[in-house]
């Protein structure tokens, strides 16, 4: 019994907020390493498109609730998905006619395209706040859980209590379906191959009759894809404030770096590595010690670091993997 | 050009005598309050309840021989203590302000009154600054305040549940000068009575998700969650993230909590949930309510003590038959306190007259106000309590 209190604790604060938190990272890890492996520089936008995608989301689902269309039990903005990946498809498409474009003829250095790209994150970030204000929007309805606390103690009859959240559910399935969904397109389509071609040797696969701007373009809206994805379901799990998505940039970029800079599946490991280090290093083990360590009775919480320190976590493993493995854990390119 | 020169001059000249001619008719009083920010839900209430007692006084007519008295408000922003001084100064060099009604948060009261207040020398009454950090502040004798001090407070709080049988809490609360001095005061008198506090840790205003915080909390345990934060801020995170994990089911909240919002945020869910915020039922507060009608809520907090505040104010110019700080500073006790008729929200324009013909008064008004110590609130509080998702008043202390 006292075993089961102990990994219903863990599951309620560690385990089930981690793997959402972790899903999160992954799907926009995902996008920063594919514009890495395939367009060739580090994306600081990407946190702010995060933001846009999830704004055109919540600006359909509020039309979608005016018109009284539901979902039944599941939150309206999953109708509204496609409505916003549709749109930050079109920014991302115009902001790389007008803007990468030109750097990209011009065989620019990648630390440029780095530059290019913050200036592209603080002209997007001045638009989502604009559009929508730097306040937290309500976007959420629905069946607000799967299982209740309450419910889950009645039901087993144990101490401890196990919520799931049915924006935590969502993420989880959402991602698997994208990350699948991902990876056959890339490994089993002839435009998935042709753009792992493009980004293995450039050269060589001009050479192969490869056209370049369709790559970018497709790139492009996949990104734009996992971009509105990812950041409509941390909006769910959590709630959108178009600052946060700005402060997620730091754990996603630890994420593809851990993982290995363009690498996928480097990619989805780092972005589960960042999450769940920094819920467990910031978790208090107490009450699960107690459970199953009855006779050991620690003087304190049993916690390594105050939660405030959430980000420092991030920061240190990107310190660490850069000093001893700059390429990643799974044989990315070196930063 | 020299003859534009000279007519711009003119021009100048005669619109700043102008200026201060109609400045010898008109004293202007600055509501200075956390207009946006964490603690907006409660100043849209507290703002209009300054400018009514200032409306008050100036309609009687009888404010040093019929000045009028104008209101001007400036946004402190409640968190960011550079705006908070640059509106404070805007107010006193641009607008010519004779006395502040505000901060409403602690930390940037601070700010304001040594930066600005103290340096120009003007007095300044805050409705709901509590931070014990204040009640020690080089002051200059300019600050007071309508509102106790948290470590009153904390008191109060130990008593409410200590009362409920509630021994072993955990207390959560928001970074910055108001809620760590409340949660130590909290600590160290609950600690003193006989109750433990498992755990006493800070949360950061306005972050998206609270549910690592939420585990730190839960992992300690306790009766009840102490929640000393701000209801349009973290505070209702730290609440819903502890519902959504279960981690506690009822909750504690000192004054910076409680308001209608709550209802709104949450509902039934926080049924048995208790709180404490100053209030008091003195006859003043049903003439209060009386006087507002529907203007604004007169129930929610420190809507009473803002009132007060710019009241007290006014009453002291009154006093002293000068609107110059360095004047009336010293008559703020004299009016608040006894001996005296006593003064009741309404009855402003009776204690002018009184003033006027030199008879001592003791202004009671919507909060009972008795300064103490170095002019801050003894301090009255309302015991709350949600039952039915409704916010209900359990009684006065």
């Amino acid at each position: 019994m006292d075993l089961l209190n102990a990994l219903v604790v863990l599951a309620n604060f560690v385990l089930i907020p981690a793997t959402s938190y972790g899903a999160q990272l992954a799907l926009g890890a995902l996008g920063v390493t594919l514009i890495y492996g395939i367009l060739r520089f580090s994306n600081f936008a990407h946190g702010d498109t995060m933001a846009f995608g999830a704004m055109v989301t919540i600006l359909f689902t509020w039309l979608f609730q005016g018109w009284g269309i539901s979902f039944g039990p599941l939150p309206t903005a999953l109708l509204a998905l496609p409505f916003g990946i549709a749109g930050t498809a079109l920014l991302l498409l115009g902001t790389d006619r007008a803007v990468y474009r030109f750097y990209r003829e011009q065989k620019a250095a990648p630390v440029i395209l780095v530059i290019v790209s913050m200036g592209v994150m603080f002209i997007m970030n001045g638009l989502v706040r604009f559009i929508i204000g730097p306040d937290d929007q309500q976007f959420a309805d629905g069946e607000r859980f799967i299982i209740t606390a309450r419910e889950f103690k009645t039901m087993t009859g144990l101490d401890e209590a196990l919520s799931i959240r049915t924006s935590q559910g969502i993420t989880i399935v959402t991602a698997v379906i994208v990350v699948a969904f991902l990876f056959w397109f890339l490994n089993r389509t002839r435009t998935g191959k042709s753009m792992r071609a493009y980004s293995d040797n450039e050269d060589l696969a001009l050479l192969s009759g490869i056209n370049p701007e369709r790559v970018v373009t497709i790139t492009w809206l996949i990104v734009a894809a996992l971009a509105t994805i990812a950041g409509t379901l941390y909006g769910l799990d959590k709630s959108f404030k178009p600052f946060t998505y700005f402060q997620l940039l730091l754990p996603i970029f630890a994420s593809a770096i851990v993982g290995g800079l363009g690498s996928p599946v480097g990619a989805i490991a780092g972005g589960f590595l960042i999450a769940y280090s920094e819920v467990m290093v910031t978790y208090a083990f107490r009450k699960v010690l107690d459970y199953l360590l009855p006779w050991y009775e620690p003087e304190g919480l049993v916690q390594l670091l105050s939660t405030d320190y959430k980000f420092a976590v991030s920061f240190s493993i990107l310190v660490i993997v850069l000093l001893f493995k700059p390429t990643g854990l799974f044989k990315g390119k070196s930063v | 050009m020299k003859k534009l020169l000279m007519a711009s001059a003119m021009t100048a000249v005669a619109a700043s005598s102008a200026f201060s001619a109609a400045q010898a008719e008109e004293v202007k009083i600055g509501v200075i309050m956390g207009f946006t920010g964490p603690l907006e839900a409660l100043t849209a209430e507290m703002g209009p309840a300054a400018e009514l007692a200032i409306k008050e006084v100036s309609d009687s007519g009888k404010f040093l021989d019929g000045m009028t008295v104008v209101p001007v408000r400036g946004d402190s922003t409640c968190i960011d203590a550079g705006a908070a001084t640059a509106a404070a100064e805007r107010l006193i060099t641009s607008d010519g302000i004779k006395g502040i009604v505000g901060a409403a948060c602690s930390g940037v009261t601070g700010a304001i009154l040594s930066n600005v207040a103290v340096p120009n020398g003007i007095v300044m009454i805050s409705p709901s600054a509590t931070s014990p950090g204040l009640s020690t502040v080089e002051d200059e004798g300019l600050f007071f305040r309508t509102s106790p001090s948290d470590a009153r407070q904390g008191v109060v709080m130990t008593q409410v549940l200590l009362d409920q049988g509630i021994e072993e809490v955990a207390v959560s609360y928001v970074n910055n000068d108001y809620g760590k001095g409340l949660a130590d005061a909290f600590e160290a008198a609950y600690t003193e009575a006989g109750g433990k506090v498992t755990i006493n840790t800070a949360h950061e205003d306005l972050k998206a998700d609270y549910s690592a915080e939420v585990g730190a909390l839960a992992a300690a345990g306790g009766q009840r969650l102490v929640v000393a934060g701000y209801v349009d801020g973290g505070g209702s995170g730290i609440v819903r993230a502890a519902l959504d994990s279960g981690a506690f089911d009822t909750f504690h909240f000192p004054d910076g909590m409680v308001s209608s919002q709550l209802e709104k945020n949450f509902g039934s869910e926080i049924d048995g949930s208790t709180g404490q915020h100053p209030g008091t039922d003195s006859p003043g507060v049903a003439t209060f309510n009386d006087l507002v009608g529907d203007a604004f809520d007169p129930t929610s907090a420190f809507a009473p003590e803002s009132y007060d505040a710019a009241a007290l104010i006014l009453l002291a110019m009154q006093a002293a038959g000068s609107v110059e700080s360095a004047d009336y500073a010293g008559k703020v006790m004299d009016v608040a306190n006894a001996p005296g008729e006593k003064i009741y929200p309404g009855e402003l324009a009776k204690a002018l007259e009184l003033l006027k013909a030199g008879t001592e008064i003791d202004y009671v008004g919507a909060s009972a106000v008795e300064l103490i110590g170095p002019g801050e609130s003894a301090g009255n509080y309302r015991e709350i309590a949600f039952e039915d998702g409704k916010l209900v008043t359990k009684g006065y202390r």
